[in-house]
């Protein structure tokens, strides 16, 4: 496992990338491999207006952008990774007007793959609004 | 916005019109392309869309196949008949190329429409439709009024 990187350090590395600027996605912390980010509830997020609920491709967004931050953690020399595929499952639809949680785990790292696991959920983890699975290469290697 | 007005709107929507009633829609900058029973989606560069320098955030890429899929279903469904309530439950994507800094377009196709479920395939692009960046495959319940 890489020495860990303070997250004030992280915090400002992804507050410049523009995608996460316009998702208002933000960096909430790591612990025991878990990679959490946070996206605050916007209507700029919402599908349909009459619903107020968050698009899906925005929860995507915030997974995909989670599980890569897993993956990069988790390396022990950091380089460029990509996705190859990510799989979510949606379980219910999120709440309006409250945040939502991304969070993944890098299962299993070979020399040239990284698997990732992980949940987007709001007030409780045991209530998940999604399920994803991914797989990601590492471009570096 | 319902999704029945969002079929009509899609319905007289012609080339470079806004989806303007969908946030998520606009925060990506979406804009439809129908030229007759051809419907595509383009999302035109904006640095908002990127991820890492040069690279195109794969969640937007995601977005916009969904959007594609989506407006491409609404748009297979009767006229007629009372909406059911569109619910993408399992959505798979793929990436197979990097999205560079310039327009993205994606197109879906149905594979089966079913009662109760609609699988999609949609597929985004840059250069040329043969050589896709990435693509999606979605399984969408449609919960349909009783009666």
């Amino acid at each position: 496992m890489a020495e860990a990187i303070p997250a004030e350090m992280v915090g400002k590395a992804l507050a410049m990338v523009p995608h996460f600027a316009a998702l208002g996605i933000s960096f909430r912390g790591i612990e025991d491999g878990w990679a959490e980010l946070e996206m605050a509830y916007s209507e700029s997020l919402v599908a349909y207006p009459d619903s107020g609920v968050i698009a899906n491709g925005a929860i995507f967004a915030l997974m995909d952008s989670a599980a890569g931050m897993a993956v990069v953690m988790g390396m022990a020399v950091r380089g460029p990774v990509a996705t190859i595929d990510l799989r979510i499952d949606y379980l219910h639809p999120p709440a309006p007007f409250v945040a939502l949680i991304g969070r993944a785990m890098c299962y299993r790292t070979t020399r040239s793959m990284a698997f990732v696991r992980g949940v987007a959920y709001q007030e409780s983890i045991d209530h998940p609004v999604a399920n994803m699975v991914g797989t990601f290469v590492l471009s570096g290697t | 916005m319902s999704t029945r007005e969002w079929a009509d709107a899609l319905r007289r929507s012609g080339r470079g019109d806004k989806l303007d009633s969908l946030p998520y829609a606009v925060l990506l900058g979406v804009v439809a392309d129908h030229d007759g029973s051809d419907f595509k989606l383009i999302m035109p560069y904006r640095e908002a869309l990127l991820g890492s320098p040069g690279r195109l955030h794969g969640g937007a890429i995601a977005g916009l196949l969904e959007l594609a899929a989506l407006a491409t279903l609404l748009l297979a469904l009767p006229e007629d008949e009372k909406l059911p309530e569109i619910k993408p439950v399992t959505v798979t994507v793929d990436f197979m190329r990097e999205g560079g800094m310039r327009d993205t377009f994606a197109a879906a196709t149905i594979t089966r429409l079913g009662r109760r479920v609609a699988n999609l395939r949609s597929v985004a692009w840059q250069y040329d439709y043969s050589r896709p960046i990435a693509a999606a495959n979605l399984n969408i319940v449609l919960a349909r009024p009783l009666g």
